[in-house]
């Protein structure tokens, strides 16, 4: 009896995951065709650092949405909070005279308070939309798009629509420094991945969330104080825009107001194409990060292929179009779908 | 007649119009070029896009869907048919006519995808809108378009007037479109049996169904209006601005949106009124007017505008909260 057991624990494991399984057998598919195509100028370490780079910027962001969405709302603000969040890092230390030496312990816990400054605006950010939304029964989408607007608003006031640039060292080795030929935003990124799964996985809070996004009356009745997960959701999601805007600004070595707006909808593309149901409830972090990476297999593919950076967003449009009509099932594509006929087949050998 | 002046005054509409009649007030006080016939004019053609971009997505919100990809197939209708009017002499009718029908066949895809694909269609427009401009920037290498046709580049000019500083005024394009799209939609959803149909299908999807609404056909009507709207509005902001850049109008999809809602058309569908949406244009366009004409530094403006939605869409839900709690005692 031990095989059959194995293989339904394998069913089981796939069945728990599709999302992450479906994305990851697009991926190998994807890197069998484009390594075809490109061959060694693919198949390269240097891609994969590349990939590794440009993941965390977006991939981080699109964290944030996911905690939004997971709690049944949306996050229009991230990027201009990850935006206030740079500013506020960038004018402290331009502003504010450096404690120490360069390179010593003070010169550390400077750029340290720097970036907490920051972390503090984006969780005010984060807060003052879980409050709209909590406690005044605004609808996400209108709050958020209102913070949004506000504290674009409100970063142009006061930069005057000015770039600041130039950071110390520690600061752009965030987004350039790579340890062990790893880029450390990624590390990073994974270390976020790693949490965010964590505390909604294995904490209350974090079961609550999904409890909130599947059904928030329900989850008032059972007696959860819907109102403060709201609000700590916000926060949380506002605390990770800012980790989002940490990152941007090491890489470029400068913040602005309006840095990275594209980002905005593809995050939510990205975390919808990653699996997290876009009413709430349901969704992993495992299934976003293949999301991510698929996004950017496709982009770094098309690259080097030197299609436009604008045939490559077209094509995330038309695959996320094409995922979600394999995964409602509704769509033409489900017969042709090996995984659709394996899961059929592995339901039939369970009941048997 | 009391009780309907009472229900007028409760109306999210009534409140709108004395903040705006407020603000154009204090505006006309503290500023002397706030209420003159150019200042007005100007304001009129300056909102014609969002305006009518507005009208649209009010169809599409009363619905009860949402729709992200506008200004996506603005740029591509603006793009086509000023490309095809540059080589051949297709004139005004034709212009419309090529613009309209690439900005209805964008619409019904999304029409099509949502019905089919069956997923929200924030999602499908978020989608849509990066394939729209996405392809249409890859294809056209984002080149702008400059040389635009003589009778374009002079759109029109009726009914000359001068006022008495020798200032000559007259109804231009943007106003009139602005001033026919409204009224095209205030008849399509107050006039027509069509238009209550759009209203019961935002009200409750189900329920409209099961009454033998044609669903599928109404969501090709509405997604198709937003693109025949969007297709006027392109046209309208192509004249203005006198030439054709395919990445300027990516990015203002949000700002739209955020009119329509002050305006106070619901998310979840089944609300709105055009004449809501009309006050909710014209407060952010008073709102950005008055901020410059009273010398504040426009690097403020987006700040002012956020707060007021915000604060607008917070005393909103507060009241709607306050009445179901009146109801329920």
């Amino acid at each position: 009896m031990k095989p059959s057991a194995n293989r339904s624990l394998i069913s089981r494991f796939v069945r728990e995951n599709a999302t992450t399984v479906t994305l990851a057998s697009i991926f190998i598919a994807l890197l069998a065709v484009f390594g075809l195509i490109l061959g060694d100028r693919l198949l390269s370490v240097g891609t994969f650092q590349s990939i590794a780079f440009q993941t965390p910027e977006l991939g981080i962001l699109a964290l944030a949405m996911m905690l939004a969405l997971l709690s049944g709302g949306l996050n229009l603000s991230i990027i201009s909070t990850a935006n206030l969040c740079a500013l506020t890092i960038a004018s402290v230390l331009q502003y504010t005279i450096p404690w120490g030496d360069a390179g010593s312990v003070l010169w550390l816990t400077w750029q340290v308070g720097a970036v907490a400054a920051g972390l503090a605006v984006a969780i005010l950010v984060g807060l003052l939309n879980g409050f709209i939304i909590a406690y005044f029964g605004v609808s996400p989408i209108l709050a958020t798009l209102g913070t949004m607007i506000a504290c674009k608003g409100l970063a142009i006031g006061l930069t005057r629509g000015n770039v600041l640039s130039g950071f110390p060292d520690p600061i752009v080795a965030i987004g350039n420094g790579t340890f062990l030929g790893v880029p450390l935003a990624f590390l990073l990124f994974i270390v976020l991945c790693v949490f965010v799964s964590v505390v909604l996985r294995r904490s209350s809070f974090g079961q609550k969330v999904y409890l909130v996004g599947a059904n928030e009356k329900a989850a008032l009745f059972s007696g959860i104080h819907v109102k403060r997960v709201l609000l700590m959701t916000y926060a949380l999601s506002g605390a990770l825009a800012g980790c989002g805007g940490l990152v941007m600004m090491a890489r470029f070595n400068s913040a602005n107001a309006s840095y990275g707006e594209s980002f905005l909808l593809i995050s939510i593309l990205a975390a919808v194409l990653g699996g997290i149901n876009p009413y709430g409830g349901s969704g992993k972090v495992s299934g976003l990060f293949a999301a991510l990476l698929l996004l950017q297999l496709i982009s770094s593919a098309f690259n080097l292929m030197n299609f436009s950076q604008f045939l490559t967003i077209a094509i995330w449009g038309a695959l996320l179009i094409g995922v979600s009509a394999l995964r409602s099932g509704t769509g033409i594509f489900d017969r042709l779908f090996l995984f659709e006929f394996w899961r059929a087949k592995s339901a039939v050998s369970e009941k048997a | 007649m009391p009780k309907t002046i009472q229900r007028w005054t409760r109306s999210h509409e009534f409140w709108l119009l004395a903040v705006v009649v407020i603000l154009s007030m204090f505006l006309t006080a503290a500023t002397d070029s706030f209420l003159t016939l150019q200042n007005l004019f100007d304001l009129l053609t300056s909102t014609s896009f969002a305006g009518i971009l507005a009208a649209g997505l009010l169809v599409v919100l009363v619905f009860g869907g949402i729709d992200i990809s506008f200004t996506a197939i603005a740029s591509v209708a603006q793009y086509v048919a000023l490309t095809i009017a540059k080589t051949y002499p297709i004139g005004w009718f034709g212009v419309f006519f090529v613009a309209c029908c690439i900005g209805i066949l964008c619409g019904l895809f999304n029409a099509a995808i949502i019905h089919k694909v069956r997923i929200s269609s924030v999602i499908v427009t978020i989608s849509t809108l990066n394939i729209f401009y996405g392809s249409l920037i890859y294809i056209t290498r984002g080149d702008y378009i400059t040389s635009l046709p003589t009778y374009f580049r002079e759109g029109i000019w009726w009914f000359e007037f001068t006022d008495s500083n020798g200032f000559p005024y007259a109804i231009n394009l943007q106003a009139l479109l602005l001033v026919v799209s409204f009224f095209m939609t205030w008849v399509l959803l107050n006039k027509t049996n069509i238009g209550r149909q759009i209203c019961a299908m935002g009200g409750n999807e189900i329920a409209a169904e099961r009454l033998g609404f044609h669903v599928f056909g109404l969501r090709c009507l509405v997604y198709g209006y937003m693109g025949f709207m969007a297709a006027i509005a392109s046209i309208s902001q192509a004249q203005l601005a006198q030439s054709v850049t395919p990445t300027t109008l990516i990015g203002k999809e949000l700002e739209v949106l955020a009119a329509v809602v002050l305006g106070g058309a619901s998310l979840t569908g089944g609300k709105g009124t055009v004449f809501g949406a009309v006050l909710g244009v014209m407060l952010i366009a008073i709102l950005q007017n008055g901020l410059i004409l009273l010398g504040v530094s426009s690097y403020w403006n987006q700040f002012f505008v956020g707060c007021v939605i915000l604060l607008a869409v917070s005393a909103t839900a507060l009241s709607q909260r306050r009445r179901h709690a009146g109801l329920a005692s």
